[in-house]
């Protein structure tokens, strides 16, 4: 009798949280040869995330039940100069970083993909709250999971098709109702432990500011109105955020007033009211279709939780307006190329809020198929006939 | 003991295996002899004989009186109290005085250029110790806000910067007998030397843990006021330690209680392992000239041997000759070395699929690696030193272990520097 052809090797990362769990488990049952690993990344304070002594426990004593070899990989040098450095420098340039997004392009798709290549690993599992779908043509398409509240596409968008090849994110199929009741009906022990949130090497206790003390000097800065108009100060630009509407140093002001923009260079946060926040348009640099520009309406999320807009992706300096001249066919990937080298713009189909820069900006299709995804790199400073009329 | 031949367990400066004769002298503490020896009967006085008997022998081996060995669960308790214990020594009811407190909690690692300079002013750094030490010394020493004293490149200590940072007001100097990285040996007569000329009134301790099997620790720390001991580095039980503390050295206990070890060390004795760490004791010293011969030619045969067929090696804590390796200030079972362009989690991954079991730097409590302090203190880069495998043997290591090693860790790191080229 030949032998048997040998089961995929896949290393399976764990966070110590229930969705990687019952990622390690499905991928058992589906026949893989399963192998965990938990990264410590952070070793400073940290609420939860994936890096405490009691998640890699976690971690540990679900892979003991399920069976599964588990191991510890410390990135923290690499988590320290992709991830935490960067989330400092952004902040000074006046940006506002999605470390996520960074871990995810740096440590897990990248470190994570390249070790285990060395590793003789085939594939690579996460638990995130996504899906893969295959085109006619062989390509791979990230989607989004099928628990829209849970979805965790938006930090993915980055992935090419030489990762998402090596991927398989086994919990997408699932709503987080049915991973937890898949943990209970497993014996699962991290079954009931709550969603990590946010960043996870910013506490809650500490906050943001706390963390950036000591890393970074602050720019105290003057608060002006859109028609530049002085109106207060505040004592850390860099902690300003487009959109936010406290801590800005206002006091008996008429209406709510809102960060429009912040220049880190030159000091100066700029609020408006609530229409001027909102743009019918938003330039975006750099984006990197997937598999081409799409013309038709797209879902846009902008922030990794939270509501999304619809609206079209539009070359600007092109004479197209923002009330929607169609997009010029690409007829070849060199025209295509040319075109992403000019710049594109988000046309809204109703004014949104201004994205700050830093923020990842990801691009659905009707089928929930991440078809853009790119990096807002430029301020999208108030001029007036950006404002759409009421 | 029994070896699985189809693996090689290299990680013995982590734990050993327990002896034989270990084991069975502890067996009827875990049965018919399992009275607390503090009580008053016939039982206790059996098992407090047990202990004492135990303390006896640990005393002859290490040359000190049977009052000046303190029985405890292990090194890491041994060193809290050394440190702690001299650094709050004369302090009644065992109450940190006002500021004492404070200065537990707020101090941190501040540089060490600034508390050499500061201490030197004030007539020498009351905690010192050396910056290679195990954390079990390191980090009481850190959280008291002491003075750490770099080493060299082969990982000895730096005794000129030792002799500036002590003087009159030193309380204690902390120097590790072998370091539990590198295997390299450390200078404790020179050490004492320098104290009784430059600070006569400080405590001199040393943690020696991962030298019993492999030097005559009595003679090396013959000077010195204070010996961490553990059991399970020279194949005796896991949770029995000792510290010998001269008489005369008035240290403040950790733990209060029952009054225990003279008041020294609060609990119930932990019977067997006491008796164990004994008995393991007896072995190691009666058998170590034998064991070190035997084992430092395989240690030769397997850093020689991975030098030559593996490049861009460096092999720590020796000195290269044109006569060969010098590696008299390194213990028999050390070989420890570092491979450019690999990430030593990823080798010793390959190398546990081969079966061959060792070690990198030092594990967390998480279980990661975390890097190396002890290679960072000698001038090794933090790339080279993302390199290192630790392999240690043990007396029990056999030849067919370091053939198993000499031919599993050259595909392994060429595979791993293939994937990363």
């Amino acid at each position: 009798m030949a032998p048997a052809p040998s089961k995929p090797k896949v290393l399976v990362a764990m966070s110590g949280g229930v969705d990687s769990s019952v990622a390690a488990a499905l991928l058992q049952q589906q026949g893989y040869d399963v192998t965990a690993v938990t990264l410590k990344l952070w070793g400073g304070e940290s609420d939860t995330g994936c890096c405490s002594v009691s998640d890699v426990d976690d971690a540990r004593r679900v892979a003991d039940h399920l069976g599964v070899e588990h191991h510890v990989f410390n990135f923290g040098d690499e988590f320290q100069d992709k991830v935490v450095n960067p989330y400092v420098e952004e902040h000074q340039a006046g940006r506002t970083p999605n470390p996520c997004v960074e871990c995810n392009r740096h440590i897990k798709f990248d470190k994570l993909l390249r070790r285990a290549e060395a590793l003789n690993f085939d594939l690579v599992a996460t638990g995130h709250h996504a899906r893969l779908a295959r085109t006619v043509s062989g390509e791979l398409r990230l989607k989004r999971g099928v628990d829209r509240d849970k979805d965790q596409s938006y930090v993915l968008w980055m992935l090419g098709q030489e990762q998402l090849d090596r991927l398989i994110f086994p919990v997408g199929n699932l709503t987080k109702a049915q991973v937890r009741e898949l943990a209970r009906q497993l014996g699962i022990r991290t079954a009931d432990k709550p969603d990590s949130q946010d960043v996870c090497f910013i506490t809650k206790a500490q906050g943001r500011e706390r963390f950036l003390t000591p890393r970074m000097p602050f720019t105290a800065g003057k608060v002006v109105s859109v028609d530049d108009q002085e109106l207060g100060q505040v004592e850390a630009v860099e902690l300003v955020t487009i959109g936010q509407r406290k801590n800005l140093g206002l006091s008996g002001q008429p209406e709510a007033l809102y960060a429009v923009d912040v220049d880190a260079g030159r000091a100066v946060v700029t609020v408006g009211a609530k229409d001027e926040l909102l743009c019918a348009t938003q330039p975006i640099a750099q984006v990197d279709w997937i598999a081409g520009p799409v013309a038709e309406r797209l879902r846009v999320q902008f922030r990794a939780h939270g509501k999304s807009a619809l609206g079209w992706v539009r070359q600007n300096d092109l004479g197209l307006n923002a009330d929607g001249a169609a997009l010029d066919a690409c007829h070849s990937d060199e025209d295509a190329a040319q075109q992403t080298s000019l710049g594109w713009q988000i046309c809204w189909e109703t004014p949104q809020p201004r994205i700050a820069p830093g923020q990842s900006v990801v691009f659905y299709d009707k089928s929930d198929e991440i078809v853009l995804g790119g990096t807002i790199a430029l301020r999208n400073p108030v001029v007036s006939s950006s404002v759409s009329p009421a | 003991m029994t070896q699985n031949p189809d693996c090689a367990y290299l990680d013995h400066a982590a734990t050993t295996p327990l002896c034989p004769e270990a084991l069975e002298a502890m067996q009827p503490f875990f049965d018919e002899r399992f009275a607390n020896p503090s009580g008053a009967h016939w039982m206790a006085r059996d098992a407090m004989r047990a202990v004492n008997d135990a303390r006896d022998k640990i005393a002859e081996l290490f040359w000190a009186e049977p009052g000046e060995v303190v029985f405890c669960s292990g090194a890491t308790e041994a060193d809290n109290l050394a440190v702690f214990g001299i650094a709050g020594a004369g302090q009644a009811g065992g109450v940190a005085k006002a500021g004492q407190a404070d200065r537990l909690v707020s101090t941190g690692r501040a540089g060490d250029a600034d508390r050499v300079g500061m201490a030197a002013s004030v007539g020498g750094a009351e905690i010192v110790c050396s910056a290679i030490e195990h954390p079990g010394v390191l980090a009481p020493v850190e959280r008291l806000g002491g003075t750490t004293v770099g080493v060299d490149s082969k990982g000895i200590i730096n005794l000129e910067e030792l002799s500036q940072v002590i003087g009159k007001k030193t309380k204690l100097v902390s120097v590790m007998l072998v370091n539990n990285e590198t295997g390299v040996i450390q200078p404790l007569a020179e050490i004492a030397e320098l104290l009784a000329e430059r600070a006569p009134q400080a405590v001199f301790h040393t943690d020696a843990v991962q030298a019993v099997s492999w030097l005559d620790v009595a003679e090396h720390a013959k000077s010195a006021h204070m010996i961490s001991l553990t059991a399970h580095k020279f194949r005796g039980p896991k949770g029995a330690g000792a510290l010998i503390a001269r008489r005369g050295v008035d240290f403040r206990p950790l733990i209060f209680g029952g009054g225990q070890e003279r008041e020294r060390r609060a609990g119930t004795h932990n019977v067997a392992a006491i008796v164990g760490l004994a008995a393991a004791a007896e072995i190691a010293v009666s058998h170590r000239v034998v064991n070190a011969q035997r084992v430092s030619l395989l240690r030769d045969q397997l850093s020689d041997h991975l030098k030559a067929v593996v490049p861009n090696v460096v092999e720590t804590g020796v000195v290269e000759t044109a006569a060969g390796t010098d590696r008299s200030h390194k213990i028999a079972g050390s070989c420890h070395l570092c491979f450019a362009g690999v990430e030593s989690e990823a080798l010793l991954f390959l190398l546990e699929r081969e079966g061959v079991y060792a070690s990198a730097a030092s594990s967390c409590a998480s279980g990661a690696f975390e890097p190396s302090h002890v290679l960072a203190a000698m001038g090794i880069s933090r790339e080279l030193a993302k390199g290192s495998l630790r392999l240690s043997l043990g007396t029990c290591t056999t030849q067919a272990e370091i053939d198993l090693a000499c031919r599993a860790i050259p595909p392994a790191v060429g595979q791993l520097r293939k994937a990363a080229a």
